[in-house]
Parts: C-alpha cells; sequence; structure tokens
C-alpha cells in the first residue's frame, strides 16, 4: 500500500517536470513544425541562471522566500529572451524548408548553445538546495514527502491549465490552434504567422527554461543536462502523438508512473522502461496516441 | 561506358597515401587513419541521407564496433584483427536488423530522434558498467594478423595501410552501389515514396537494407578507430560524435563518394587546431559552420564545383 | 470477354463521411471505362481502395478471381493493376529520363543487383524509347519539377504503363492540363493503352472526352454509383444529367472565365 502511494507521489512529481518541458517541445512543433532540438539547452540555461540566482541570493543574505520569485522568474526570463534571439536571428531564415533540414538547424542552435553555457557557467558542477528545503516536508501515513517536489505537481497543474486555457478559451489560442490545424488556410484567411510563431517560440522556449529552473534547486546543474532532456522529452511528446499538449501530459504521466515503478521495484530497469513504453505504444500506434490527422497525399 | 573514372581515381589517391603513410610522422599517420575511420561512418550515413533520412545515431555502431574490438582482445582473448573484424560485422549486422524491424517505419524527425535515442541507451548502460571501465573505458590489446604481432612502434602504419585497405573498398563498393538501380532507390524514396510503392517496390525494405549497410559500415569505423587508438570510451556512442558525423556529411555533401573523407580529414584538422586555441568552443564552430552550410551551400562543399552532366558513365 | 475485375459490395467510410457503399463493377478485358462524377463523388477514394491504398470498410475486390482486398499497392502493382494520380506522383528533383530509369528498374525487377549501374546504354535507350512513345522525349534531361502540368501527367502515366498492366487506372489524366492539349494527351495515352491490350477506367470531367474516348460510363454521385451503362445511355440518364453534367457544365463556365480572365 505505502509503496503504491510512493510510486504514485514520485510517479507525479516525475510526471509534472516532465510535462513541462514537453509542453514546450510539441506546443512548438504543432505550431512551427520545428523540432527544437535546442529545447534541451533552454532547459539548461534555465537550470544554470537559477542555479547562479539563488547562489547569489543566499550568497547575499536577503529574506530567503524572495528567492522564489527570482529564480523561477530569472529562469523564465533567461529563457524567453534566449528564445527570442533563436527565433529572430536563426530560424526566421531558414522557414520553409524541410523539417528534416529544420532539424539540422536546431542542432547547429543546440551546439552553439551547448558551447556558451560552459562559456558562461564553466564545467562544474552548481548546487542551488536551499529553497528545496524551505517548503519542508509532508508526511502521509508512515512517508514522508518533499513538499518542494509536491509543489511542482501544482506547478505544472497550473501550466497545463494555463495552457489549456490560452489555446481553448482565449482568441489568440483560437489562431493558433488554425494554425496548427492548417497553415496555409491560415495564412490565406489573413492570420499573422510571422507574430505567432514569435510568441509561440518564446512560449515555448519559457517552458523549457521554467522546467530547468524549478529542477536546479532539486538536482546539481552540470554540463549535458540539456541533452538528456531533449531525448526524454522527445521520448514523452512521441507517445502522445507530436505537436497534441494533452498528448504530452498523457505521455508524462505514463512515463512518470512507469518510471517510479521501476525505480521501487526494478531500478536497474529504470531507463529502459522508458524506452521501452514508447517502444511499445509505437509498436501499437506508430504516430503517438493523439495524432493530429493529416491531409491526404493523392 | 569507359569514362567513369572514379575507380581508378580512387585507387591512385589510396594507393598514393600508401605510400606517403610510410614517409610521415607518426601523428599525421593517425590523423589520416581516424579520418579514414570516421569517412567510413560518414559514408554510411550519406547512404541513409540520400534517402532522405537523418540518422543522428550512429554512434550507437561506431561504438558499437569500438567495443567490439576491446572487448574480444580484453575478455574473450581474441586479438586477431580479420576475426575481430568479423565479429564487428556480425554483431553490427545483428543489432541493426533488429533496430531495422522498428526503424524502417519512421522517416524524418521520428527517424532521426529514435536513432539518436538508440545509441543514448547504449551510452547510458556503458557508462553505468563498472567492469567496461565506466565513463573512462578502457585500453584495447594490441592487435594482430594471422598471428604475427607487429612491432609496437611499426603498429600506426600497418593499421594505417588496414584502413586504407578496408576504405578503399568500401568506397569502391559504394561508388557502384551509388550508381546502381538501388542506389538511386534511395533518391526516388526521398523525393516519393508514393511513387516507389506503386513502382511495386517496398520502401521499408530498401530502407531496411541500407540501415543495416550504414551500421556495418559505422562499426567498421569504430573498430578502426579502437585499433588505432588502442583505447575506447562510452563518448563514441555520445550524440556530440554522431552529430559530428552529420556534420562532416554535409560538409562533404552527397555528390561524390570520397566527400565524406576529405570532410572528415578537414575537420580532424581543425579540431587538433580548435582544441589547441580555444577549449569550449568547437562545438560552437561546428554549429556555427552548420548553420552556414545549410544557409548558402545546402548540397555541401561539392556543390561549389559545377554540376556533373548528365550522361556521366556513359 | 472475360471479365477482368470485380468489385463487390465495396464500400468505405471516413468517420461519419460515407465516401463509397454499394460499389459494384465489372470490368472486362480491353475495355475502356469512363468515369464521371462531381468532385467528392468518390472517385478518387474508389481507385484508392482497388489499388491497396485504402482498405474498404466492406466487401470485396477480385481481380481475375484473385481477391485483392488486403494487398498493399506495391502487391496490387505486381499483380497487374496500376494507375495514375490525379496530383502525378513524380520524383521532382529527378531528371525525366532518371524518372523513367527508376520505373523500369522497379518494375522490370533488376532493382536488387548492386552492382549494375543503372544508367547502362541498353537502359538509357529503353527508356527514352518509353519517353518517346507518350511524345515527351525532348524533355528527357530537363528536371521534372520545372515541367508544365501536361508533361508531368504524360510521365505519371508513362511511368505505371512501364509496368505493362492489364488494368489501367486513369485518376483525371487531363486536370491541370491546358484545354488545347487535353486531346492530344489522351489521344497518345488511348493509343498506347489499346496497342498493349491492357483494360483500362478514367476518370474525367470533360463529357466531350468521356464521349470521344469511352465505351462505358460509370457515374458516380455521393459514393454511389447512379449510372453505369454504355456511354450514350450514361450520358443522357436523367440523374447523370441532374446531378453530375448540370454541375460540370457551371464548372466549365467558371473556368471558361478564369482562362478569359488569364
Ligand atoms: N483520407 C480521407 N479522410 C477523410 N475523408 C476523405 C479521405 N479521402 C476522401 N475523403 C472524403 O471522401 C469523399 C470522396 O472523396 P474522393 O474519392 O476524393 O472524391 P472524388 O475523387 O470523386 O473527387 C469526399 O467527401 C472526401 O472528403
Ligand atoms: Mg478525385
Amino acid at each position: 500500500m505505502e509503496t503504491l502511494l510512493a510510486i504514485l507521489i514520485d510517479g507525479l512529481v516525475y510526471a509534472s517536470w516532465l510535462f513541462i518541458v514537453a509542453a514546450g517541445l510539441t506546443l512548438v512543433y504543432g505550431v512551427m513544425k520545428i523540432l527544437n532540438m535546442a529545447h534541451g539547452s533552454l532547459y539548461a540555461i534555465g537550470a544554470y541562471s537559477a542555479a547562479s540566482l539563488v547562489g547569489w541570493y543566499f550568497g547575499s543574505g536577503h529574506p530567503p522566500w524572495g528567492s522564489f520569485a527570482l529564480f523561477i522568474g530569472g529562469a523564465v526570463i533567461a529563457g524567453m529572451v534566449t528564445g527570442l534571439i533563436i527565433e529572430r536571428g536563426v530560424l526566421r531564415r531558414m522557414y520553409g524548408r524541410d523539417e528534416v533540414v529544420m532539424i539540422l538547424v536546431t542542432y547547429g542552435v543546440l551546439l552553439i548553445l551547448e558551447d556558451v553555457t560552459k562559456l558562461l557557467w564553466g564545467v562544474d558542477a552548481y548546487f542551488a538546495y536551499q529553497p528545496y528545503g524551505m517548503i519542508g516536508r509532508v508526511r502521509f501515513s508512515d512517508l514522508t514527502f518533499a513538499g518542494y517536489d509536491l509543489t511542482l505537481i501544482a506547478v505544472a497543474g497550473l501550466v497545463g491549465f494555463a495552457l489549456w486555457y490560452a489555446l481553448n478559451r482565449t482568441r489568440q489560442g483560437k489562431l493558433l490552434r488554425a494554425v496548427i490545424h492548417d497553415r496555409e488556410i491560415s495564412l490565406a484567411m489573413g492570420i499573422n504567422v510571422t507574430r505567432i510563431f514569435i510568441v509561440t517560440f518564446i512560449i515555448g522556449s519559457a517552458l523549457g527554461a521554467l522546467a530547468g529552473g524549478l529542477t536546479a534547486p532539486a538536482l546539481s546543474v552540470a554540463p549535458g543536462i540539456g541533452i538528456e532532456i531533449i531525448i526524454l522529452a522527445f521520448a514523452v511528446v512521441v507517445i502522445g502523438g507530436l505537436g497534441s499538449v494533452g498528448g504530452a501530459a498523457i505521455g508524462a504521466l505514463l512515463v512518470g508512473i512507469c518510471r517510479a515503478l521501476a525505480v521501487h521495484t526494478y531500478p536497474q530497469f529504470e531507463l529502459f522502461i522508458i524506452y521501452g513504453v514508447m517502444a511499445a505504444v509505437l509498436a501499437v500506434r506508430p504516430q503517438g496516441l493523439f495524432v493530429i490527422a493529416r491531409a491526404r497525399k493523392i | 561506358m569507359g569514362s567513369d573514372r572514379t575507380p581508378i581515381f580512387l585507387c591512385a589517391a589510396l594507393l598514393l597515401l600508401l605510400v606517403v603513410g610510410l614517409f610521415i610522422p607518426n601523428w599525421l599517420v593517425f590523423l589520416f587513419t581516424i579520418s579514414m575511420a570516421k569517412g567510413l561512418v560518414v559514408l554510411g550515413l550519406i547512404l541513409l541521407m540520400r534517402t532522405g533520412l537523418v540518422s543522428f545515431g550512429q554512434g550507437l555502431y561506431y561504438c558499437l564496433g569500438g567495443y567490439i574490438v576491446g572487448i574480444s582482445g580484453q575478455h574473450w582473448g581474441i586479438t586477431d584483427v580479420a576475426l575481430v573484424f568479423l565479429l564487428v560485422v556480425l554483431a553490427a549486422t545483428l543489432l541493426s536488423s533488429i533496430l531495422g524491424l522498428l526503424l524502417c517505419r519512421y522517416r524524418e524527425i521520428f527517424f532521426a530522434m529514435l536513432t539518436m535515442a538508440f545509441s543514448m541507451i547504449l551510452y547510458g548502460i556503458l557508462v553505468k558498467s563498472e567492469k567496461l571501465g565506466s565513463t573512462d573505458g578502457f585500453i584495447i590489446a594490441q592487435a594482430t594478423l594471422f598471428g604475427w604481432q607487429p612491432e609496437v612502434e611499426a603498429s600506426g602504419t600497418w593499421i594505417f595501410a588496414l584502413a586504407v585497405i578496408i576504405t578503399l573498398v568500401a568506397l569502391l563498393v559504394m561508388h557502384l552501389y551509388f550508381r546502381s538501380p538501388m542506389g538511386f532507390g534511395g533518391e526516388a524514396i526521398r523525393e516519393n515514396e508514393i511513387r516507389v510503392e506503386y513502382l511495386g517496390v517496398s520502401p521499408r525494405r530498401l530502407i531496411y537494407i541500407k540501415y543495416v549497410v550504414a551500421a556495418v559500415l559505422a562499426a567498421f569505423g569504430g573498430a578502426i578507430t579502437a585499433v588505432a587508438a588502442g583505447h575506447v570510451d562510452p563518448e563514441m556512442a555520445f550524440w556530440a560524435t554522431s552529430g559530428e558525423f552529420v556534420f562532416i556529411a554535409l560538409l562533404g555533401g552527397t555528390l561524390h563518394v570520397a566527400a565524406p573523407l576529405v570532410g572528415a580529414f578537414l575537420i580532424e584538422i581543425i579540431r587538433t587546431i580548435a582544441l589547441d586555441l580555444a577549449p569550449y568552443t568547437w562545438q560552437m564552430i561546428l554549429g556555427g559552420s552548420l548553420l552556414l552550410i545549410i544557409f548558402f551551400l545546402p548540397k555541401g562543399l561539392w556543390s561549389l564545383l559545377p554540376k556533373r552532366r548528365e550522361e556521366e558513365g556513359l | 470477354m472475360s471479365i477482368i475485375l470485380e468489385t463487390r459490395d465495396l464500400a468505405k467510410s471516413f468517420g461519419a463521411v460515407t465516401a463509397a457503399a454499394n460499389i459494384n463493377v465489372t470490368i472486362h478485358e480491353g475495355e475502356i471505362v469512363g468515369v464521371i462524377g462531381s468532385n467528392g463523388a468518390g472517385k478518387t477514394t474508389f481507385i484508392n481502395m482497388v489499388t491497396g491504398y485504402l482498405k474498404p470498410s466492406q466487401g470485396s475486390i477480385l481481380f481475375r478471381g484473385k481477391e485483392m482486398v488486403g494487398l498493399s499497392p506495391r502487391q496490387v502493382t505486381r499483380e497487374g493493376i496500376c494507375r495514375s494520380f490525379q496530383v502525378a506522383q513524380l520524383f521532382p528533383e529527378l531528371s525525366v529520363l532518371e524518372n523513367m530509369l527508376i520505373a523500369c528498374s522497379m518494375l522490370g525487377g533488376n532493382l536488387f543487383n548492386p552492382f549494375s549501374p543503372l544508367k547502362t546504354k541498353a537502359n538509357l535507350q529503353a527508356a527514352q524509347a518509353a519517353l518517346d512513345d507518350y511524345l515527351i522525349g525532348e524533355y528527357a534531361h530537363a528536371p521534372v519539377s520545372t515541367l508544365p502540368q501536361g508533361v508531368r501527367k504524360l510521365l505519371d502515366i508513362a511511368m505505371a504503363m512501364v509496368g505493362r498492366p492489364s488494368l489501367l487506372l486513369l485518376d483525371e489524366p487531363t486536370s491541370g492540363v491546358a484545354i488545347e492539349e487535353k486531346f492530344g494527351l489522351m489521344d497518345t495515352v488511348i493509343k498506347a493503352v489499346i496497342n498493349s491490350g491492357a483494360a483500362s477506367l478514367f476518370v474525367e470531367h470533360d463529357m466531350e472526352i468521356v464521349s470521344r474516348y469511352a465505351t462505358r460510363v460509370i457515374a458516380f454521385y455521393d459514393g454511389h454509383i447512379i449510372a453505369d451503362a454504355h456511354t450514350t445511355e450514361a450520358l443522357n440518364h436523367p440523374q447523370v444529367r441532374e446531378y453530375i453534367i448540370g454541375s460540370e457544365l457551371h464548372r466549365e463556365q467558371a473556368e471558361g472565365v478564369r482562362y478569359a480572365a488569364n
């Protein structure tokens, strides 16, 4: 019983974090048809910004609770600025190319950003543990969980709700969905696709950086974290169906729970289970669980 | 049909290399050997790219080849190059014919990311296995050939010779292949799969074959690298290694079989210099040039040359 | 004459849309059948089902008595049914000659010999001859992406004919082709089809073309067959006149206006 609860909560925590990253990736793909390989770098930039802000903040003795606003806000802003630079500086010049070419383009951006983070933050690990302990621990019968982790679930819920609300209940969101559905017709109808692309890419980047910022207090921040994330996020997004935000949520839950199951029972299978779930889903539904229908070819 | 001069040109170039290899310093011999090894991997990658598929995971087989060489020497006591390379081919064929079953159903982004995921799984496994030296990898036993153990000082040269011969054979075979109906089949798939299907051919089957061939070439590259460097580590399966192969392929373009070799050699030299002058800028240089190539030269450096005439090969 | 293709109660639905229902079609050896029907009537869906691109929701397709349902397009092609497409399906970055060479090697079955070049003198001559048969030999070295529609359509059909099909399905062979070229194109194609002895079914919107080349007409309306008879009889069928020919006239007028405006 307790193991079950532990698996459930751990799974949810992991899923929340995965969802935030994956939502950004899938949103950008859905709207722009670009699988952003540099999404992992945005995550890393968020994590590094958060870690150094936390380090600076606690080093100079301000009231501890203020650190939350600072490191989360800092990560998100860093992500948005980087996103804007990538979109305006590089992607804009490449629109209209093949999807494969766009992967190569974002791969080039990834390579550049990897070195930029190394130049800015060095290669030593950063620890920004202070905020993690501040929320305390929560008891469920005999188990205790870090309050910080539980908060993450709430944050993911909030992000999910905000995305759902924005896409379904606002005018801008409906335009966005029109672009996802059919870019050419949207263009013909006079939707300003350029602006939608910029906004989407900035939101996607902000989500990646937010996830990075949120993990900074929970893990050590070191080179290479970005690339692990992009592969994981891709697995999640593929399970749900590329381009579907709802699918990303389901994929994240599936992967999160399965991983927790493995960690609590057969920890050596942790890595396999994630790809195992992906392979199983793909074997049954080659395009993922929720596919956005494609136009007929012939 | 006498005017296809590529095979003669290739033989001449590589024989020349063989002779030159006797007179140049060891570090340059090593550089040439590694370039040829990587060129082989890229040759396989180009086979896929002509089919419209970009693999970000050729490091999987590159690493597999290297580790098979290492494990057979250290753990099974097999150091004979001929035997070891046979094992390498078998292992690569086996693994790729399993993974190929899944991968041949995917294109574009899916193919790119799934191949990358597979190579990162191998990386993850190797990093976690203490027996194989974890992140540090391990040293490889000295290679022999049919019972003959070359002197240590000369080993660089004979491994170089081995690499030249393997590369020559691979280039010749691939040159013929690219001009054959099956080679053009790849381009046909890239251009329009529906038509290929309606010409009575299964695109999946063709892709499957190409994937296996590319895997074997990559494994050869890894095996040569391992024998030459005397050492293997999980970095060979790392995403950045695979990405470098993609980069070399784009740099060289897909218009000539020898392009990967030239590309690989250029990269090795630039890397050596870049790592010396400024650490942490190598990937940035790669990424920046990648963007420039895509932007200005979509067909690679060879597209600078005039387009070859249609009747080429008649 | 013996029956070559027979479909029984063929039906296809996409969710709530019924694209085809109760399709019973019989085609005999060497017959040339016209298919008419307004856009969305289910003509392409029918061809897609017969060639294995779509799996019917129900019904069976017998080609020379053999069940085709469940076969892939590739297997159907190998059985002897070839097709052309509403939008020509070619290899756009390759030259016309290369397109034809690839078609010859794939349908001719010498694909899996990795060490004989594709562009041998013999292969090149055969491909060039095939192009000449369809009067597009002069474009041999042009990349397909630079060609006018009419040439693309002819190449599309010529590549299908390389398989020496006993049944050729043509999906709107003249769509996108300039009005003054339509008859020339159909002359070339139908002559080749008759010479090869194949049966053929072609989808066409222009009733003049239909009555010139078809011996029999099948009329589709909203996923159903509303007429299947000799050409004159079918074109005079009251429902056909009301539902199809009337709307095609509107369409022609609209097109005429567009041409005039250009
Ligand atoms: N892949 C598909 N998904 C959904 N609906 C389809 C698909 N293919 C065809 N349809 C629908 O089936 C009907 C018949 O289409 P089609 O066979 O293309 O007509 P035609 O070729 O006679 O113009 C149309 O209503 C079309 O919208
Ligand atoms: Mg149609």
